[in-house]
């Protein structure tokens, strides 16, 4: 077990971790799994700590997956869903976080819609911020669980070639995805319509591909996007059926890749566009493990957080 | 107007008017402006004030400045704009329209320049294009005009109707109007935040092409020769923005164009973690924009620099960033940012001059932008060799959005006098 500490009060950007800081959450991740499996699934690690969730946006998965970390270590958890029609009430943002710091929170998870309000909070309270995704920046949490998942079914990381396929511009996965694999010695490549390819995309870490085909070449992990049907005023492609045709993982996509390539989506999937069902439910989808090890990661980010060693 | 003399000694005297770059001592005396070599006697006068290693300048003239009265008094007022521009060396502003009512009827002109008798700068309203900023009926131009309006602009947005435009240059023509276009072609922008780019990708935010601006600047530029009438870019800040309009220039079309500083100074970068002080639009841009810029500036291709000082209390900042309003203020850090250029050897002082008061001066139709005959006895006195740090206890505008904020600098105005009235003084 390594004696890296980890150092930071908040997890709002993989770009602040270092290869290390990726490494101990995986480990501790691994280590609070084994929880997960007894039947008793508690321990009194975050006893007295207190933990709200904050969720301008409608999410199900991540919003369960962060309370059940939280319960499982212990936390008294506070779930608060808010609207950002709020702001149009008068009550700013920051108005909304002070009024809740006067709980005393330890650790405050925020999911919004706008990118960047995790620094935000953090620059206007005191308590630790978990970004539990953020408009189109990022979702860290989600990108751990993905290495972690990864790492479990090829034993590391640094080498793969990881395919991401989708609507890059307005996904957070893939932005987190893209920093944190291609820190651990990972090679990103991403396709997609190109108009869901965003400039740059290279700076941040990843090879963009015009073909799928080209993109899944040889690769040892596919990752497909969750595809949004619609984005007000921006004509981004012509109908999920040439979508679900051109850019859809199938049986013939992963021919291109590793025969043993991992199939992954961050969830929920539209089977039958971003993915065929048969590839969705087979024996090369890892994506319900991507739930269960969303619960180790974040216990094992909110035990770091609050100042937990790496020997969990 | 003061009827006592005052005798400013010793400065080195620049008014590219006059093609004046000499060390002397100036008298203002009754209005009248006159220049004293070092070996001529100096005549006496009521108040003297030794000036050497100072620059003495035209008053500057910022011809592109939101004041919020009427409407958001809370961010600043005439009065308040005003302080902060004779704090940053500007004698005179000019006013853009986009208030609560907007400046789009002679009336309004009319109330803008009765509270500008209280303030220490000279106010010069800007009408607006359209009525109501609404962009589909030209507003009067000729009451406006008659009221006091010394230019005509729908800024804070573009005039989408290309037809509109088109009207409205030609309507222009009439009253011998200036018309100021924010060059933007909206459509591109929806809910765009910052530039567009890889540092858009990497924050996450909605990103504003550069070819935004330059579809605008092209149609304008393309509708100024069109129909002849005098046009004013506003806030150019793109590269090919700049080559369209140099290219405009060599054809001999009717056009000018302003930069802001932001724009030589800052790239998209300064936005750094969603740092809402440097959102404003037209977006800060990369560093080939920034050099075309200065290059731009150099050549002549833009005339004018002027601030687009545009206040907002941490009410429209303190926000998430694709929720925060546009825009930072500028009056009181434009000289300082400006001397930069002129260390960098990128622009002379001159230049600076001719940047910053001569050549708006011009396009206005306003007094100044010049010392001697017709000066108007406003002038700006600059220390290029004096440091500070501006902080936001130092800001003088009511709204404190600047991304200067605790900047060192070493150059600043030191010294304002408005129609031969001292009215900022940090000697
Ligand atoms: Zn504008």
């Amino acid at each position: 077990m390594t004696t890296h500490r980890f150092q930071h009060k908040h997890v709002i950007s993989l770009r602040d971790f270092s290869p290390e800081d990726i490494d101990l959450v995986l480990q501790v991740a691994e280590s609070f799994k084994e929880i997960s499996t007894r039947s008793i699934k508690k321990v009194p690690t975050l006893r007295g700590k207190t933990i709200i969730n904050l969720f301008f946006e409608p999410s199900t998965r991540t919003k369960l997956s962060f309370e059940i970390a939280a319960k499982r270590m212990s936390a008294d958890t506070f779930n608060i869903s808010a609207s950002t029609s709020s702001a149009k009430k008068g009550e700013s943002l920051v108005d909304t976080a002070r009024n809740l710091e006067a709980m005393n929170p330890d650790i405050i998870i925020i999911r919004h819609s706008s990118s960047g309000v995790p620094y935000l909070l953090a620059n206007n309270i005191k308590s630790s911020i978990i970004n539990a995704g953020d408009g189109t920046h990022e979702h860290p949490s989600q990108a751990l669980l993905d290495m972690m998942t990864v790492k479990e079914n090829k034993g590391t990381l640094a080498g793969l070639k990881v395919a991401i396929i989708g609507d890059i511009t307005h996904s957070r996965v893939a932005h987190s995805n893209i920093i944190g694999f291609s820190k651990m010695g990972a090679d990103v490549h991403v396709a997609g319509p190109s108009t869901l390819i965003p400039p740059g995309i290279e700076k941040i870490g990843a090879t963009p591909h015009l073909s799928i085909n080209n993109a899944v070449k040889d690769a040892d992990v596919v990752m497909a996007l969750r595809i949004q049907k619609e984005r007000q005023e921006d004509p981004l492609f012509p109908s999920l059926r040439e979508y679900a045709t051109f850019f859809g993982v199938s049986r013939k996509t992963l021919q291109f890749a590793k025969p043993d390539a991992l199939v992954m989506h961050p969830g929920p999937i539209n089977r039958g566009i971003e993915m065929t069902a048969d590839i969705a439910d087979g024996s090369q989808s890892v994506i319900l493990e991507q739930v269960t090890n969303g619960v180790a990661i974040r216990m094992a980010l909110l035990y770091l957080i609050m100042g937990g060693e790496g020997g969990a | 107007m003061s009827q006592e003399s005052l005798l400013l000694k010793n400065a080195r005297v620049i008014d590219p008017f006059s093609k004046t770059d000499a060390i002397g001592s100036v008298l203002v005396n009754k209005g009248e402006v006159s220049f004293f070599s070092q070996d001529q006697e100096l005549p006496t006068a009521s108040q003297e004030i030794e000036l050497s290693g100072k620059w003495l300048v035209p008053g500057l003239i910022d011809m592109h400045v939101h004041l919020r009265e009427p409407g958001e008094e809370y961010k600043e007022t005439i009065v308040s704009g005003a302080k902060a521009a004779v704090a940053g060396g500007f004698t005179a502003i000019a006013c853009m329209p986009n208030t609560t009512p907007p400046t789009d009827n002679q009336q309004a002109v009319t109330l803008i320049l009765q509270k500008a008798a209280q303030a220490d700068a000279k106010i010069y309203p800007v009408g607006t294009i359209s009525k109501g900023i609404q962009g589909s009926e030209i507003a009067e131009f000729g009451e406006m005009q008659e009221a006091g309006a010394v230019a005509f602009s729908d800024d804070g947005r573009p005039v989408s109707n290309s037809q509109l435009m088109r009207r409205a240059m030609e309507y222009g023509l009439n009253y011998g109007a200036t018309l100021i276009s924010h060059s933007e072609e909206l459509s591109l922008c929806h809910k765009g935040a910052m530039n567009e780019g890889n540092w858009s990708t990497r924050l996450g935010l909605r990103g504003i092409p550069r070819a935004a601006e330059e579809i605008a600047v092209y149609r304008d530029l393309a509708l100024a020769n069109y129909t002849g009438c005098p046009l004013h870019l506003a806030h150019i800040s793109t590269k090919e923005s700049v080559s369209l309009i140099r290219r405009a220039k060599k054809k001999g079309w009717p056009v000018t164009s302003e930069t802001a500083p932001h724009y030589f100074s800052l790239t998209e970068e300064a936005i750094g973690q969603y740092d809402t002080y440097a959102k404003m639009n037209p977006p800060l841009r990369t560093q080939e924009d920034v050099d075309a810029i200065k290059e731009g500036l150099k050549d002549g291709t833009i005339d004018v620099i002027a601030t687009d000082h545009a206040p907002h209390s941490d009410l429209e900042k303190t926000l998430e960033f694709d929720m925060a309003a546009n825009g930072i203020i500028g009056l009181e850090t434009a000289v300082s940012l400006t001397l930069n250029l002129v260390r960098e050897e990128i622009i002379s002082a001159a230049k600076m001059v001719e940047l910053l008061s001569m050549n708006p001066a011009k396009i206005l139709g306003v007094d100044g932008g010049k010392l001697f005959e017709g000066g108007a006895a406003d002038i700006t006195v600059i220390d290029p060799e004096r440091t500070y740090t501006y902080t936001r206890e130092n800001v003088v505008s009511k709204s404190k959005n600047s991304p200067f904020l605790d900047w060192d600098f070493t150059g600043k105005s030191v010294l304002t006098i408005v129609a031969g009235r001292v009215v900022f003084n940090d000697l």
